[in-house]
């Protein structure tokens, strides 16, 4: 049979980030997929060399709108083991506070638009309704609701109250019980079950060959995760990977779906057992060496490497994002699909283009 | 059936999940960075906020005592009301609201020592050098 070459993206319905596949189909079934990255590379790994590594966590954090958090975090974590700051144990645990509520704002922001994905308009709304109330804390405790800039070389620069702490606590609960209302439609619809169960399967083998991070890799039944790595305050309370044995987008979801929940537990914990002190170390000297980082962003692992001289300027930061890492899995699962499915597939991936590409 | 009817009966008699937008508008939370506002009065133009700012759309000059912002630049981290070591700087929870055209916002002070023709230049350049002494420490904040 002929085959036809359709371009998939970058501009597309179902798409949030300009991704560009071009699909090979003979029929109506993929053979081949292509991808193309680079239509919105901006350079901003290369800003280090005209601005200070202080600047640079502004910088940062404008590479993902969705985990500008966490970008913050894993870059100055870096900084902070070249400059052999010791962060204080407040601030390690405000940092995992912040980090966990993106982890839930970005898992819920996915949720509502896979749902969208599969035309479940409803369950879309649903699941932003509640996401707002995520927003709407962070708006509260750091001042803006995505892009949080709370994090220096050295600590935070917001601290959290009794009160503010106990109204997180109060917002969760609530947030909670509105999870547990829409999770039987998540996990049992049949809608929801018909157009993701079986749907671009990843074996177990090859999640580890082909380098699948994150949600990706815990749905085909590893359990990894970097936050086993206790950066921040992971290591000092109870944490256990959520893991899916499946491999398919079904199994995606329902991870990505039990992480919220993990997640409201984790910041539980660390609300809990938040210690008193101070919230910045102060940074000696300039950054000189290298240093690596790893922390986990909402879609998977995410790797840092910055090289400093010893002057303001750094002279290299590389920034490896989880959704670069999960393309070659995502390009091993489309062959074999119908057209219509690759929409649903492409989106359990959680694409973050933007990111991807810098 | 019977879920979908205490749904329906549960919506009818709750209040709507949405606002009548410009009617009604959602307050924001304290502490929000909405809006850079300088107490140009209180402004020692030091210069601590344009070199701490990562988007460099502030420019100050303190010889003829005007500071400078270009609101369409500033990304509102707040990183230069940490910086300021005279608190005139401050955010206020009002974000800006959009425009037609692009404008900067101009402030004109007085500088902290003004350096005129019959001044005597050796006071004048303390005066630099003491603003620059405090300069440093104020770096360190942040």
């Amino acid at each position: 049979m002929a085959r036809t070459i359709l371009p998939f993206g970058p501009q597309h319905p179902v798409l949030p980030e300009p991704l560009h596949l071009k699909l090979t189909l003979e029929d109506e079934i993929v053979v081949e997929a292509v991808p193309a990255l680079g239509y919105v590379h901006r350079g901003l790994e290369k800003l280090c060399e005209v601005r200070d590594y202080k600047q640079m966590i502004q910088i940062v954090e404008r590479v993902c709108g969705i985990c500008s958090c966490l970008h913050a975090l894993c870059y100055c974590e870096g900084i902070e083991q070249m400059m052999g700051v010791e962060v204080p144990p407040r601030a390690r645990f405000l940092r995992l506070v912040w980090g966990e509520l993106h982890r839930m704002h970005s898992h819920l922001l996915w949720l509502g638009l896979f749902a969208d994905a599969f035309g479940f308009e409803s369950l879309f709304m649903q699941c932003w309704r509640i996401r707002e109330r995520v927003m709407d804390i962070m708006e509260a405790t750091c001042g803006n609701r995505v892009i949080v800039s709370v994090n220096v070389v050295g600590g935070v620069r917001r601290d959290l109250d009794a009160g503010q702490c106990a109204w997180i606590l109060e917002q969760l609960a609530i947030v909670e019980k509105d999870l547990k209302q829409i999770q039987s439609t998540i996990l049992s619809d049949y809608t929801v079950c018909s157009r993701t169960k079986g749907k671009g399967v990843l074996p177990k083998e090859q999640a580890l060959q082909l380098g699948a991070v994150g949600p990706m890799l815990r749905g085909s039944g590893w359990a990894q995760d970097a936050r086993q790595t206790g950066y921040s305050a992971f290591g000092e309370i109870d944490f256990e990977p959520v893991v899916e044995q499946d491999g398919d987008s079904y199994a995606r979801c329902v991870v990505r779906f039990r992480e919220v929940l993990q997640s409201i537990d984790l910041i539980r914990q660390g609300i809990a057992k938040l210690p008193a002190g101070d919230l910045v170390a102060k940074a000696k000297g300039m950054p000189d060496g290298e240093a690596t980082t790893r922390v986990e962003q909402p879609r998977g692992e995410l790797f840092y490497y910055i090289k400093g001289n010893g002057t303001k300027n750094l002279d290299r930061v590389r920034i490896r994002t989880p959704t670069f890492a999960n393309v070659p899995p995502l390009l091993a699962i489309l062959p074999g699909l119908e057209l219509a499915d690759v929409p649903v597939v492409v989106l359990s991936i959680d694409p973050c283009i933007s990111c991807t590409e810098r | 059936m019977f879920t979908m009817t205490k749904n329906v009966v549960r919506n009818l008699l709750t209040k709507s999940s949405t606002r009548l937008y410009p009617v009604e508008v959602r307050g924001h939370f304290d502490g929000y960075r909405g809006r850079l506002d300088n107490k140009i009065e209180d402004c020692i133009f030091c210069r601590s906020c344009q070199i701490k700012c990562p988007s460099q759309c502030i420019t100050v000059d303190n010889k003829l005592g005007i500071w400078e912002c270009d609101p369409y630049a500033c990304v509102y981290c707040g990183i230069c009301v940490d910086a300021c070591p005279t608190h005139c700087l401050s955010m206020s929870k009002e974000h800006r609201k959009p425009t037609a055209e692009k404008s900067l916002i101009h402030l004109q002070g007085t500088p902290k020592k003004k350096k005129t023709a019959t001044a005597k230049p050796d006071e004048a350049k303390d005066a630099e050098k003491a603003e620059d002494a405090a300069k440093p420490e104020d770096a360190d904040q942040s």
